[in-house]
């Protein structure tokens, strides 16, 4: 009798099913962890409590760790600095001469800017604290770029804080514990940057994609961009603030544009994180939660309702889902078409009555007999254009409130085939 | 005496308990942020190295549990995306244990090939889970490369296979 047709063989197939089970288990397990793991960036609440304590635990380990590569580095370094001191230090001179030309600019742009600023009456952004941190770890990879950095909630480091090397932005703290901060890298797959090209203004969002240069994504602008245009952080959503050296525009193997990031120009060793939360910290938040009042708003009203006037169909995507809106949903001004066909207005988002609500005026428009609605910041997708009913006996229907109400973005996409026609404007969710 | 030269045994503290230090180390060691001539290290996942080893030396029910600790650790050191690894090591480990029957005993070159073809269902599954939770793809050119180091690590598979692979008679 073999071994094979002995007592063992009937031990193969329960163990088969066993490991089955368990492969099945641990599949439903971890499938339950992705599901669970919001992966919000921008909320402090999302990072677990279970990386903040392991990050706690791997700056001893990764530190002491970390410590003989440093030490190998930097006698690596001070060779190679030993070797190379002429050829560095003729660039250091030509560095320094070109330096002095550019101080004595520097100190004439400076005067003159801080006397417009003075006549204008700027308010410019306040001074940032920030503070200076070791790198001891960087996870890198397509699917996770982050770096462990020595400084934490204990030094004021908060979720959000844009986070800086010598050379340029690097990205923004996504967790902390008392003496660690995680920083999500420009380069991760789930980092989103708003930025903009210092020629041409234009906006885009610097998406990272795990490899060393981000895509340029939503680049909007009537100009396109040139190879070296340099990028910096727009400011856009209040996330981080404007101006920050990002990197310079390439071009992609793929044919798209990406950024080279001015980071990539040295090692980053320390950070710098800025205290910069967002625009609440500029303004009177105090002021801001207060319910404006009719005298803060220049005057009283009026005891009688005011009539309506016919406002314009305009087109409310929800914020929670980007779509573009087609060209049948059209923006048509009461003034250019007859009353009877009129689509009521669905009460848009305080953005988009501003930007896209032209004064109505002239004879072709009656008043309306339904008081002015209220406009709430956040309301439900408008219906389809082809609903049309009189302006004149329909009010505008109730906003809704959504219930994460974001604000909109208004943006133009087309004219209107109807002559004398504004823009064609919706509410696109923001990107 | 090191855990891996006192004899071939299926003990769990050689067979399962060192290699998975080992990956854990590894793991830790590599995230030093250290630039070399201006060039990053590479960074390789070892968790494939016994995802692959354990499924071809004997199935196991600890393997699939191990893998499940062994992704979380990766995820949270590398501030992945909660699930990924695990998800993508246990389904390699799976593909290699339906796979066993008819690639056991074969060639050493068809077994890089299974290990080849196992790291290849990981990376894609990754790949198509960081889509889903990220709404972005990841670069194929970085993608390639990590998987490109993970491959190279076959050796420390092929290693652990020899060393274990006739522990156990039962499961040849």
């Amino acid at each position: 009798m073999s071994f094979r047709d002995g007592p063992f063989n009937s031990l193969k197939v329960p163990l088969t099913w066993a490991v089955a089970a368990a492969v099945v288990l641990a599949l439903a397990g971890a499938a339950a962890l992705f599901m669970s793991d919001r992966g919000d960036t921008l909320a402090s609440a999302s990072y677990s409590p279970v990386r903040k304590v392991a990050d706690q635990v791997q700056k001893p380990v990764s530190s002491a760790l970390a410590a003989p590569v440093r030490w190998v580095d930097g006698g690596v370094s001070g060779v190679r600095g030993y070797f190379f001191a002429v050829s560095e230090n003729r660039r250091l001179k030509r560095q320094l001469k070109q330096m002095n030309d550019l101080k004595a600019e520097l100190a004439a742009e400076k005067n003159l800017n801080g006397r417009y600023v003075a006549m204008l009456g700027l308010k410019i952004d306040p001074p940032i604290d920030m503070v200076s941190g070791r790198t001891i770890t960087d996870s890198r990879g397509p699917y996770a770029n982050s770096r462990l950095v020595d400084v934490g909630a204990e030094a004021g480091v908060k979720v959000g804080n844009p986070a800086l090397s010598e050379n340029g932005l690097i990205g923004r703290v996504v967790g902390i514990s008392p003496t660690v901060s995680r920083i999500l890298m420009l380069t991760d797959v789930a980092s989103r940057t708003p930025v903009m090209i210092e020629r041409t203004n234009a906006r885009a969002i610097l998406t990272g994609d795990g490899g060393p240069n981000p895509k340029l994504a939503y680049l909007r602008s009537r100009e396109a961009p040139h190879e070296g245009d340099v990028v910096v952080s727009s400011g856009d959503g209040g996330l981080m603030p404007r101006g920050l050296p990002v990197g310079v525009v390439a071009k992609g193997l793929d044919g798209g544009w990406r950024v080279r990031l001015a980071s990539d120009r040295g090692a980053i060793d320390i950070v710098r994180i800025l205290k910069f939360q967002d625009f609440a910290q500029l303004a009177n938040t105090a002021r801001l939660a207060e319910v404006a009042k009719p005298a803060d708003m220049g005057g009283q009203l009026p005891a009688t309702p005011v009539p309506a006037a016919p406002r314009p169909v305009t087109v409310t995507a929800p914020a929670a889902a980007p779509v573009v809106a087609p060209a049948t949903r059209t923006s048509v001004p009461a003034a250019s078409t007859p009353p009877a066909k009129t689509a009521p207005a669905p009460a848009p988002s305080a953005a988009i009555a501003k930007a896209a609500t032209p004064p109505a005026s002239g004879p072709a428009t009656p008043p309306a007999k339904a008081p002015v609605q209220p406009v709430t910041p956040a309301v439900k997708a408008a219906p389809p254009a082809a609903t049309i009913a009189p302006a004149t006996t329909a009010p505008a229907p109730p906003a809704k409130a959504s219930p994460a109400p974001r604000p909109p973005v208004t943006r133009t996409y087309q004219k209107v085939e109807t002559p004398n026609a504004p823009p064609v404007t919706t509410g696109a969710a923001a990107p | 005496m090191s855990a891996f030269q006192s004899g071939p045994t299926l003990e769990p503290l050689r067979f399962f308990i060192a290699p998975f230090a080992g990956c854990v180390l590894a793991a830790i060691l590599l995230e030093t942020p250290l630039r070399l001539w201006g060039l990053r290290l590479p960074e390789p996942v070892f968790a494939f190295v016994p995802a692959f080893a354990w499924a071809v030396v004997r199935p196991s029910v600890a393997g699939p549990l191990m893998l499940l600790i062994l992704g979380l650790f990766l995820d949270i050191t590398s501030n992945g995306h909660m699930g990924l690894w695990p998800l993508a090591l246990i389904l390699a480990y799976g593909f290699v244990i339906v796979t066993r029957p008819i690639m056991s005993g074969q060639a050493p070159v068809m077994i890089l090939g299974w290990y080849v073809a196992s790291c290849l269902l990981g990376f894609s599954v990754a790949y198509l889970l960081t889509m889903l939770s990220a709404l972005s793809t990841p670069n194929l050119i970085a993608v390639f490369w990590q998987f490109l180091v993970t491959v190279a690590l076959y050796p420390l598979a092929n290693m652990l296979i020899q060393r274990f692979d006739d522990a156990d008679v039962r499961f040849r």
